[in-house]
């Protein structure tokens, strides 16, 4: 176990009657870190959220929240803890500046310092002009923004973030993506969410859950790995035989395409791209196209969640 | 922690109408029955000049409209509760409370403590009455507080038992409705005690009954045993709540 890992979860299981809801996952956040947390709809993110911010208790495991023991000491633990349930948690007959003011207390912070807290929370997440107004009359763009507000007005050493993005506008994506990021810096941060291209953009670890059990935990740069297929699409005018192509160091197969467009398989650590760009340029192929193929982050979404339920099903 | 929950909890009921509303209600209708019950110690104070040793101002007037004020906040109470955790329940903002560095107790202590605040308003606002009769007349002070007193407790202990009910549900109404019932059945039930032991007030269910401990208190007198069957039934209701509201982690 490191020391400057803020949020630790060992074994952690979790049971609806029999049904297992979550089952034995473990995990560690470093701190600077933003851990994307994906899964398809009840596969238990909801659920190990939950229990990461005391709202569940887990039926076994143990998390551990910035060295403290969320089970034994809750209340020391949660001070470090900030938490964005799927709702918002807004009282609507409140003002923002109200609301903000009582989240800060909750998280037992000094009087004196309240004041200054709110205004800077409300500056970071945009709420500069709405202070004075009733949460319930605003639209839910604003309301998502208190909630994250309210997540990280005590300064916590841990932002959990439960779909923070639904229902903003695209201009407030990304500045609450950019938000994320700036928190990065001090704090540790899960996003739970459904929108891939939100994880490539801001995460550094990608865990998958699905059926209660990871099926994947990886960085961002392992994944970008994986995403890389050993698969190249070249487009030629006038291309040659297959069988001189398969000459280029690398390549193991050729496919035709038609149009001139052909798939090249190779060895995985060997890029044949820049010898056979060479053996265009000499032999005249009119190479118009030189294309690495890639996996989206969809395509390994879907296979690793899909191929647990063929399995099972089989 | 408590304190700042509290708070909340206050500011959260005078913002509704409904903290104004009940205020008013309740003390419009004191006031009419106060002011029959000063009109019938007019009528009654030559025969009771006569008398000797005769009942003052404050068993005839303040008595019983401290009596009548528990039956018409027995009512009320409840619509007060009702709110306190279904509603949070239902509009999912139990996990602000929960993911906060508060212990269940301190939740639940100031969700508590927030309505005995309203209470003791409303408490205040129906002792003003009594208190305006000290422009014309006396009152005996240790009686008005001893009736004051058990007035006190016995809305902190409706508002204990709405607290818990509220726990159970996502409904407020169903909250509402199973707390004024439960109120209503402790309120009553010391009808049948009395059939059953014909000595009065020696039965179990007359010891139940929350308003045979008022009575004693009403006349003036002070016994430690009423104060403590109010505390036992506030705590009973209050550890109840907490050990519901953890379930929730627990379970669902």
């Amino acid at each position: 176990m490191e020391t400057d890992s803020l949020i630790d979860v060992q074994h952690l299981y979790r049971y609806y009657g029999t049904h297992c809801a979550v089952r034995d996952v473990s995990f560690q956040v470093r701190r600077g870190e933003v851990l994307g947390f994906l899964g398809p709809n009840g596969a238990g993110k909801s659920t190990t959220m939950q229990m990461l911010t005391g709202n569940l208790a887990p039926s076994a495991g143990s998390v551990t929240i910035n060295g403290v023991d969320l089970l034994e000491h809750p209340k020391q633990a949660k001070t470090a803890l900030g938490y964005l349930p799927e709702q918002p948690p807004l009282y609507r007959e409140l003002t923002v500046d109200e609301f903000l003011a009582y989240c800060a207390r909750l998280g037992r912070m000094a009087s004196n310092e309240i004041l200054r807290a709110v205004s800077y929370a409300k500056e970071r997440c945009g709420l500069g002009d709405v202070g004075a107004r009733l949460i319930g009359n605003l639209s839910k763009g604003y309301q998502q923004r208190i909630g994250i507000a309210q997540a990280i007005i005590h300064t916590p050493a841990v932002v959990i973030l439960d779909e923070p993005t639904v229902g903003l506008d695209p201009i407030q994506i990304r500045e609450i993506r950019k938000l994320i990021r700036d928190l990065s810096a001090e704090h540790s941060v899960i996003l739970s969410t459904h929108i891939l291209p939100e994880v490539q953009a801001i995460c550094d670890r990608v865990q998958i859950i699905n059926k209660g059990e990871l099926v994947l935990a990886d960085s961002i740069d392992g994944l970008t790995r994986r995403m890389q297929q050993a698969t190249l699409i070249v487009g030629l005018h006038r291309p040659p035989e297959p069988a001189t192509l398969k000459t280029i160091a690398g390549v193991l197969e050729v496919e035709t395409l038609g149009d001139g467009r052909l798939r090249l398989h190779h060895v995985p650590d060997q890029h044949p791209a820049e010898a056979l760009a060479e053996r265009a340029v000499n032999g005249g192929w009119g190479l118009f196209e030189l294309t690495p193929e890639r996996l989206s982050l969809e395509d390994i979404f879907v296979q690793l969640t899909d191929n647990e339920t063929t399995e099972e099903a089989a | 922690m408590i304190r700042h929950i509290a708070a909340r909890e206050l500011r959260t009921l005078f913002l509704s109408p409904l903290a104004w509303s009940i205020l008013g209600v309740v003390q419009f209708i004191l006031a009419y029955l106060f002011l029959t019950q000063v009109q019938e110690y007019a009528r009654l104070q030559p025969q009771l000049a006569m008398m000797h040793n005769a009942p003052g101002m404050t068993e005839v007037i303040v008595a019983p409209l401290l009596g009548t004020a528990a039956i018409i906040l027995l009512l009320i109470v409840p619509l007060v509760t009702m709110r306190l955790i279904s509603e949070e329940r239902r509009n999912r903002t139990l996990p602000l409370l929960l993911s906060a560095p508060a212990s269940m107790t301190e939740i639940i202590m100031g969700k508590y403590l927030g309505v005995v605040a309203f209470l003791a308003i409303q408490l205040v606002l129906v002792a003003l009455m009594p208190l305006s009769l000290l422009a014309g007349g006396s009152l005996d002070m240790g009686q008005f507080a001893a009736g004051l007193l058990g007035l006190l407790l016995m809305l902190a202990a409706f508002a204990a038992a709405g607290l818990y009910m509220s726990t159970l549900t996502a409904q407020p109404t169903v909250a509402a409705v199973s707390t004024f019932g439960l109120l209503l059945l402790l309120w009553l039930i010391n009808w049948a005690g009395n059939t059953v032991s014909d000595n009065g007030s020696s039965g179990l269910f007359a010891y139940l009954s929350l308003q045979q401990h008022f009575q004693s208190l009403l006349s003036g007198v002070f016994d430690t045993g009423d104060v403590i069957y109010y505390l036992l039934f506030i705590v009973l209701f209050l550890v109840f709540s907490v050990r519901r509201l953890d379930a929730d982690r627990l379970q669902h």
